[in-house]
């Protein structure tokens, strides 16, 4: 079955037999075992996810195919199984999308059962909805048009997504039922309280929010948490050769969208990405973590931020993130 | 973050804590300083306020920069209320409810406190116990903080005096009983200097006590969390229809206090029917038994109607149901209570429609002293009697948070004006 669908023709079909891990196993606890912080972080995000199943009423979960959205899937699972999922998986391709990665997003929705709706930045383009200024330009911010597009067409209320706070300033001032006006914008002074775990989904027609049930988490924690769950994710977060050249500070990889300009040098370095975004700003780290201990390892001793060290597009002002945000980005 | 290969954080506990103080008292600066002492800054952060603070021509780093704001507020000029920051060392994670403490202080901290395991309130050592202590003190008793530490800060500027601090715990513990406040922890320290925070520093060699770091990752927290009166909201009740699972009829939810084990007899809130617990099943597999604060997914003996918002508890130990509550609100919107109105009340997996019956009074949090009003406004905390319309399965706040709390939302606007607090009907 064909999964990747652009046309509007979508829903996949739930294959049958949603299996339940190890149905068999007993796990016994005893009351002084005390729950470690990755037990109260997953908890957490299970009754996250179970309030907007039960309150919101057209949501969405948002996957990348990265890490973050990966853990969100098995978050989803804890939360909703041996149910299926209340929503169905929806990814805005900007296109430039590394292709391992969109090979593992379709795979994982088939071996979940899961619907899966792609949304392709390419037809935005044609639309005339995104004008780009050259085919080569990072498309990561304009993927705020085809999201805030779909969610006008399928009708969201709620859109599930894996940003974490300790990404970033702008994220760390977000709740985690972020409400967006009917233009899908995020007013950072304008957020609704939110206090101890009672979450206020409720939103007028054409309003939507967003919904961040991992904004606790830290990249460590992602990394624990997929270690603890045998996660698989994508290969290009472990260690490769690959063709790369150096800008300013950070590594770019070379693509059929980037190429060294004269007098950049590219080299076959050893690397791995922390990020999987748009290829043309995405940037490896060299690195020689090859699985996910070693991954844990270098998070734990690291020296730069996960965005500091990965992103262009947001090392173009202080503020880059929070004009994203504002403008309907995820 | 820290040089140790071998770390590995994975058993750690988790602790949420909040800091209480103004900008003047030093507050972005102690948590630059524990972030920093801990090592959780990384290289690109550093470098950046680095460079800020060179071009406003300081001489050393201004850790305060590291929790400095966005666009909005710098070009505005206002706060926005709550930031979130994390770090960890090889003991614990740490979740910092930061908040920005001269506008709107009461809403802000009350958001913040509402998940805190433990408040730190700053005290400038030259200025002594001033108003706002005593707020925070008081806001820290009433969203029942299980821990506070005093953070008796600028010790640099009052020469590292011991009699200073004496004066200072003696005048705060005073208060503080009145408040029903104790086990309160002194800490002396100069965040600046970075004495007392992480490392002890040379200048407090009088002081014996813990650094704030070591208080941070050794206070126990296992009891924070109510583990006698079992409480299980139903989020929502799964009926897969499936061949595989044909008849089953799970409700799930998080355990929210107490503990359940498979045959405990409970009873379903409202309704007030008994059933015995079947299977606790996650995802993971069947549990025995399962603690607070565990999502997971319970079946029952008997064939009940039970759905979202309805509670599960023990036989044995049930909270209180009724139609009429008594509550602490503390106001958060700009729009006042209108006691005409109607609200929408959420209270666990519940939303009930709510009206005021009564007004009891205001509370001038500078003096504790109870004002007659009609009307509650941003930032006011008053007592105040909520009619619902269905009957609503609770407990006092002070004996468990997430059965005592719930949140007031207005339905034309659909924002959260109010945090809700359920106190015992005879005070």
């Amino acid at each position: 079955m064909d999964i990747l669908i652009n046309d509007k023709q979508d829903f996949i079909t739930p294959v049958p037999g949603i299996m339940m891990k190890n149905e068999q196993v007993i796990i016994k606890r005893r009351t002084e075992d005390q729950l470690s912080h990755l037990d109260v972080l997953e908890s957490e995000s299970v009754h996250i996810l179970r309030e907007v199943a039960a309150e919101c009423v057209n949501p969405a979960l948002l996957f990348s195919g990265g890490k973050d959205s990966i853990v969100l899937l098995r978050l989803a699972e804890k939360a909703f199984r041996p149910g299926p999922f209340p929503f169905p998986l929806l990814h805005i391709d900007t296109g430039h999308n590394f292709p391992e990665v969109i090979e593992f997003r379709d795979r994982k929705a088939k071996e979940l059962g899961e619907r899966l709706i792609v949304r392709s930045m390419e037809d935005s383009i044609k639309q005339g909805r995104v004008v780009l200024r050259s085919e080569n330009q990072s498309r990561n911010s304009f993927q705020s048009v085809t999201l805030l597009d779909s969610i006008a067409e399928l009708e969201l209320d709620a859109c599930i997504g894996g940003a974490r706070r300790d990404e970033e300033k702008a994220r760390a001032k977000e709740r985690i039922f972020s409400f967006r006006d009917e233009f899908g914008q995020w007013d950072p002074k304008n957020q609704r309280p939110e206090l101890w775990d009672i979450y206020n989904t409720r939103v007028h027609k054409g309003e939507n929010i967003r919904v961040f049930p991992i904004s606790n988490w830290t990249e460590l924690d992602v990394w624990e948490y997929i270690a603890r769950e045998k996660l698989e994710v994508p290969h290009i977060y472990f260690a490769h050769t690959r063709d790369v050249y150096r800008r300013e500070n950070g590594l770019l990889p070379v693509s059929h969208l980037v190429q060294p300009k004269d007098g950049e040098q590219s080299e076959n370095i050893m690397v791995r990405f922390r990020t999987v975004g748009d290829m043309s700003c995405t940037c490896p780290v060299e690195s020689e973590a090859a699985n996910v201990e070693e991954i844990i390892t270098e998070t734990a001793i690291t020296h730069i931020t996960e965005r500091g060290a990965t992103r262009m597009d947001d090392q173009t002002s202080d503020a880059s993130m929070e004009l994203r945000k504002k403008e309907g980005y995820f | 973050m820290a040089g140790n290969n071998k770390i590995s954080f994975s058993d750690t506990e988790l602790l949420r804590f909040i800091t209480a103080g103004s900008v003047d008292d030093g507050k972005s600066t102690l948590i630059g300083r524990l972030l920093y002492d801990s090592k959780s800054i990384f290289e690109d952060q550093l470098s950046s306020i680095t460079n800020t603070s060179h071009k406003r021509g300081m001489k050393d780093v201004d850790l305060s920069l590291l929790t400095d704001g966005l666009q909005a507020e710098r070009e505005q000029g206002i706060t926005i209320d709550v930031a979130y920051r994390y770090f960890a060392t090889p003991k614990r994670k740490f979740i910092i409810a930061d908040t920005p403490g001269h506008e709107q202080y009461t809403r802000n901290m009350v958001t913040g406190a509402s998940t805190a395991n433990l408040a730190i309130i700053l005290i400038d050592a030259r200025k002594g116990v001033l108003t706002q202590s005593r707020r925070h003190a008081y806001l820290a008793s009433l969203m029942g903080i299980p821990h506070l530490v005093v953070a008796i800060n600028k010790m640099d500027l009052v020469d590292y005096s011991r009699d200073v601090v004496k004066k200072i715990s003696q005048e705060f513990s005073e208060f503080a009983a009145k408040l029903g406040l104790d086990n309160i922890v002194y800490i002396p320290m100069s965040a600046l200097n970075g004495d007392m925070v992480v490392e002890r520093g040379e200048n407090l060699s009088w002081y014996k006590g813990s650094t704030l770091m070591e208080v941070l990752e050794n206070i126990p927290i296992d009891n924070d969390i109510n583990l006698e009166d079992f409480r299980f909201p139903v989020q929502l009740v799964c009926r897969p229809k499936t061949k595989e699972f044909h008849d089953f009829r799970g409700y799930m939810g998080r355990i929210e206090s107490g503990q359940v084990a498979v045959g405990d007899k409970v009873t379903v809130f409202p309704s007030g029917l008994n059933s015995r617990i079947k299977e606790i099943v996650t995802y993971d597999g069947f549990l025995d038994y399962a603690i607070a604060p565990q999502s997971v997914t319970l079946t029952i003996e008997d064939h009940l109607d039970i759905s979202r918002g309805d509670m599960l508890v023990k036989t044995e130990n049930v909270p209180r149901v009724s139609k009429k509550i008594n509550t602490i609100l503390c106001w958060l919107s700009e729009t006042a209570l209108d006691p005409k109105r109607k609200y929408l009340l959420k209270h666990s997996a519940r939303i009930v429609k709510a009206g005021v019956s009564k007004i009891d009074y205001r509370v001038d949090i500078n003096t504790l002293n109870h004002e007659i009003v009609d009307t509650l406004k941003m930032n006011d905390i008053g007592r105040v009697e909520l009619n619902v319309q269905q009957p609503l399965a609770c407990d006092d706040y002070q004996k468990n948070h997430a059965t005592g709390s719930f949140i007031v939302i207005d339905e034309a606007s659909n924002n959260t004006v109010a945090a809700g607090m359920i106190c015992p009907a005879n005070t």
